[in-house]
């Protein structure tokens, strides 16, 4: 599904992501971990498109996607969630996620303006779906409700059912359970099983170390910039130089049982 | 050849000094509260139709200026307690249009009291004109300069050496963090307006004699101080120095060389070149957005 | 977004309305007002479009209405051309303009937006000013009658009319937009860009065609506003036009197609409710805005949605 050989980008003097290489087949969950400024996040800017790399190749589904702007990784099936919030808080919840849909109702400013016929009914089809996927997520309670009056738990999953509603092919989730207190993780991390489980590939970057073993396929570690590792959850667990750079002893003791 | 290109390059320090007080005003206010005041202007014709109101009513010249700028200082003031303060988390247009209504509650005031005439003011120490290098200087020319570099010197010591002035410095790059270390970030933001309006004023009074002042002089004066700020980099104090001795001296030449009638189109023009081509301006910081 | 009536209804309410103005009166004077309201209201349902939804800024939006009043203006008396053409010719230049400066000045965001645009509309009203062979000057000009066909369009009765036969166009357009998914996309940019781009929006292209669209119907209504009155001075391409036509959609409401036509109402009639001050126009006029925006900063049409909406429980 995504193939990355050689990726490196450059901020000023600093290298932000330096010459990584992984892969993450199809189906599967591949977490991104590392400590703080490891580069998690500029890896997923990179792949999603908000920033363009200095050097190397993005191969989502055969395909150099490595500088492309993220409204065409959109139209190629790739769709991200954000760690800070990008929910548009200006918007109703549905709204929200009918936003993310919005490539399947191709049309444009003037037909709009003229009202041509079938669009009232496109437009009822896709707030179906809209609402339907605010279950799916676990947000079905906020189904009328406007953005700003949604909590931050709420929010998260928001942008995941936005995200979703494009039916991409590979998910993006950037530390989807940030900010959030531990039944909540629980939650999220059925949530990410159930998408996996209808057949999307989901690669995110967490921090809760519970969340990332019990859930992923495969681990890729990252440490300033660089890959440190990347294998199954044990694997990587096992790995002393993982441990030494940032996992502590009695996370890696609770995996092993 | 060389005489006339000093006489433009002169009479462009002149205006541009004057931009340079008016975009530090800008810059100040914009530090402490992220606030484009566009009342800026207004502070500038105050300056100048103050005075001139009072010179009138008799007073001595010193003592008009000191009571103009106060004047200033306290419409500043009210503009932050009666309007800023309230529209605590306004957007960006919402304070755009509050900050063109004050203006518009200042301008209207003065036209009221004083009328639509244009005035002069008499020059601090008379007109007789000096030369040099062929071209020729008038003393207020002096003055203003003379003026000007106080100012801004009075301003790196206030910022660089009083306690006060640190904590604006601070207030400007995290409000909430020299709130939590104790600062009065509301008396801050009323200073950083008094400041503004002290700065603008003193402008305006000491250009009054060279152009003509009246009630409606503020738009442009505001707008080219605005373009000015923005010029150099919006918050960035030696930018704002840049910026209008620039922005003054690219009209002037325009003014001599090109078109006396498209002198005023020139900083709209200049502005538009920089933030097509440097949208940080010529000091600022580059910034990338952190998603 | 909560509504107080169903978009449809809305709109037959205003037709409603439109309706009855002429029924109820024949003065010359509020006929006039009226014909003026819904042409200010026109261009600020395109503003609102480009402000209110989308999220962006204009402050020199008078400018594309300036160059729209003095293309008729010109291409009418020195050059002989027939109205509509001059019209159609003026709406050309601003799509134009607008199409060639939107994408650089659409990247900036915030104050230097502001600032950009403020710069674009006092050079565009410093030229009017300065042509003065082909535009009259700070004196302004005389403009001729509109002919359609041949016709000329004289009368209160048909310039109302066809006015309030456009406004109604209008409207009715910008709630489909609204209603669309390319009017969701619009506020989607107005609330997180890179969200838009991340769902496949392509943010700049429609900030682009938002843009050049609020322009072009300001132009029109520039050039039918020169037809109407008969005269134009370059005040109409001028900061404080763009300011009126601002505050217009800011006081009425943000984001609300009925609001905007709320705000070209209030600001139209208020020069004349102000009259009475003497001098003191401005103050009061400053003073409103300054209250309005503290107090009500979302708008005056969504501030009484909320009213109503808490009464209605």
């Amino acid at each position: 599904m995504l193939a990355v050989n050689h990726l490196s980008i450059s901020f000023g003097g600093v290298k932000a992501v330096r010459d990584v290489s992984f892969s993450v087949a199809e189906g599967q969950v591949h977490a991104v971990i590392g400590p703080n400024g490891a580069g998690k996040t500029t890896m997923f800017n990179l792949l999603s498109g908000v920033y363009k790399p200095s050097s190397g190749e993005i191969l989502f589904r055969g395909e150099n996607v490595a500088s492309m702007p993220p409204e065409q990784l959109a139209r190629r099936g790739m769709s991200r969630t954000f760690q800070n919030l990008q929910v548009c808080m200006n918007m109703s919840a549905i709204e929200n996620v009918m936003v993310g849909a919005h490539l399947k109702l191709n049309q444009g400013m003037f037909q709009a303006m003229c009202r041509l016929p079938g669009l009232r009914r496109r437009d009822a089809a896709c707030r179906e779906e809209a609402a339907r996927l605010m279950d799916f997520v676990g947000a079905g309670a906020y189904v009328g409700a406007h953005a700003s009056q949604m909590p931050y738990g709420a929010l998260k999953r928001l942008e995941i059912a936005r995200a979703l509603a494009a039916s991409p092919a590979m998910l993006l989730l950037d530390e989807p359970a940030a900010g959030l207190n531990n039944t909540e993780t629980g939650e999220i991390e059925k949530l990410i099983r159930k998408i996996a489980d209808s057949g999307v590939t989901v690669l995110l970057v967490e921090h809760d170390m519970k969340l990332v073993t019990s859930i992923s396929d495969r681990i890729l570690v990252m440490d300033h910039g660089s890959r440190l590792a990347d294998g199954t959850p044990l694997e990587v667990c096992a790995n002393p130089e993982v441990i030494a750079a940032y996992l502590g002893a009695s996370v890696t003791a609770g995996v092993m049982q | 050849m060389l005489a006339q290109f000093l006489q433009f390059l002169f009479s462009g320090i002149t205006m541009g000094l004057t931009y340079v007080l008016a975009a530090l005003g800008f810059s100040i206010i914009y530090n402490a509260s992220g606030v484009i005041n566009f009342a800026q202007g207004e502070f500038i014709m105050l300056g100048g139709m103050a005075t001139v109101a009072l010179t009138a009513l008799g007073l001595p010249l010193p003592a008009a200026i000191a009571v103009a700028v106060g004047i200033a200082v306290s419409a500043g003031l009210l503009v932050q307690k009666l309007a800023i303060e309230r529209a605590r988390n306004a957007s960006v247009v919402s304070l755009i249009i509050i900050t063109i209504g004050a203006s518009l509650v200042i301008r209207g005031l003065v036209q009221v009291a004083l009328g639509k005439d244009s005035h002069a003011l008499k020059a601090f120490s008379g007109d007789a004109p000096l030369t040099l290098l062929g071209a020729t200087l008038l003393p207020q020319n002096l003055w203003v300069v003379a003026l000007s570099a106080a100012v801004v010197a009075g301003l790196s010591w206030f910022f660089g050496r009083t306690l006060t002035g640190k904590a604006m410095l601070a207030t400007s790059h995290n409000r909430l963090a020299a709130n939590l270390v104790g600062i009065n970030t509301r008396n801050i933001l009323l200073l950083a307006f008094g400041l503004a309006a002290a700065l603008g004023s003193v402008a305006g009074i000491m250009v009054a004699p060279i152009t003509y002042t009246s009630y409606d002089i503020g738009v442009m004066f505001g707008l080219k101080g605005f373009v000015a700020a923005v010029l150099g980099g919006l918050g960035n104090s030696a930018g704002a120095v840049l910026g209008g001795l620039l922005l003054g001296i690219a009209e002037a030449m325009t003014a001599g060389y090109i078109s006396s009638s498209y002198k005023d189109a020139m900083p709209f023009v200049l502005i538009l070149l920089v933030l097509f081509f440097m949208p940080r301006g010529l000091l600022g910081a580059n910034v990338t957005e952190r998603v | 977004m909560k509504t107080l009536f169903s978009h449809g209804a809305g709109l037959a309410i205003l037709a409603a309305v439109l309706l009855a103005v002429p029924l109820m009166t024949s003065n010359a004077f509020y006929l006039d007002l009226a014909i003026r309201i819904a042409i200010n209201a026109i261009v600020a349902i395109g503003l609102n479009l480009l402000i209110g939804y989308a999220g962006q800024i204009s402050l020199g939006h008078a400018g594309f209405l300036g160059i729209g009043a003095y293309s008729s203006a010109v291409l009418t008396t020195h050059f002989g051309f027939p109205p509509l053409l001059a019209m159609l010719a003026g709406a050309a230049a601003v799509a134009a303009l607008a199409f060639l400066v939107a994408r650089p000045i659409l990247k900036l965001k915030g104050h230097y937006l502001a600032m950009a645009t403020l710069g674009l509309g006092i050079i565009i009203s410093i030229v009017i000013a300065n042509e003065a062979g082909y535009t009259g000057g700070p004196d302004g000009m005389p403009v001729p009658a509109l002919t359609v066909m041949g016709r000329e369009v004289t009368g209160d009765a048909t310039w109302y009319a066809l006015v309030a036969l456009l406004l109604i166009i209008v409207a009715w357009a910008a709630q489909n937009l609204i209603d669309a998914p390319a009017g969701r996309a619009l506020q989607a940019i107005h609330g997180s860009e890179v969200a838009a781009r991340v769902a496949g929006i392509d943010v700049a292209g429609s900030k682009v065609k938002i843009f050049v669209l609020s322009a072009v119907l300001a132009s029109l209504m520039g050039s039918l506003t020169a037809h109407y009155v008969g005269f134009l001075t370059p005040g109409q391409a001028g900061f404080f036009h763009s300011i009126e036509l601002m505050t217009m959609v800011v006081v009425g409401g943000m984001a609300s197609v009925f609001g905007s036509i709320v705000g070209a109402a209030l600001l139209t009639l208020l020069p004349q409710a102000l009259s009475a001050f003497e001098g003191w126009e401005t103050v009061v006029f400053g003073a409103i805005l300054m209250i309005t925006m503290i107090f009500l900063p979302a708008g005056l049409v969504p501030a009484l949605r909320l009213r109503f909406a808490k009464g209605g429980r």
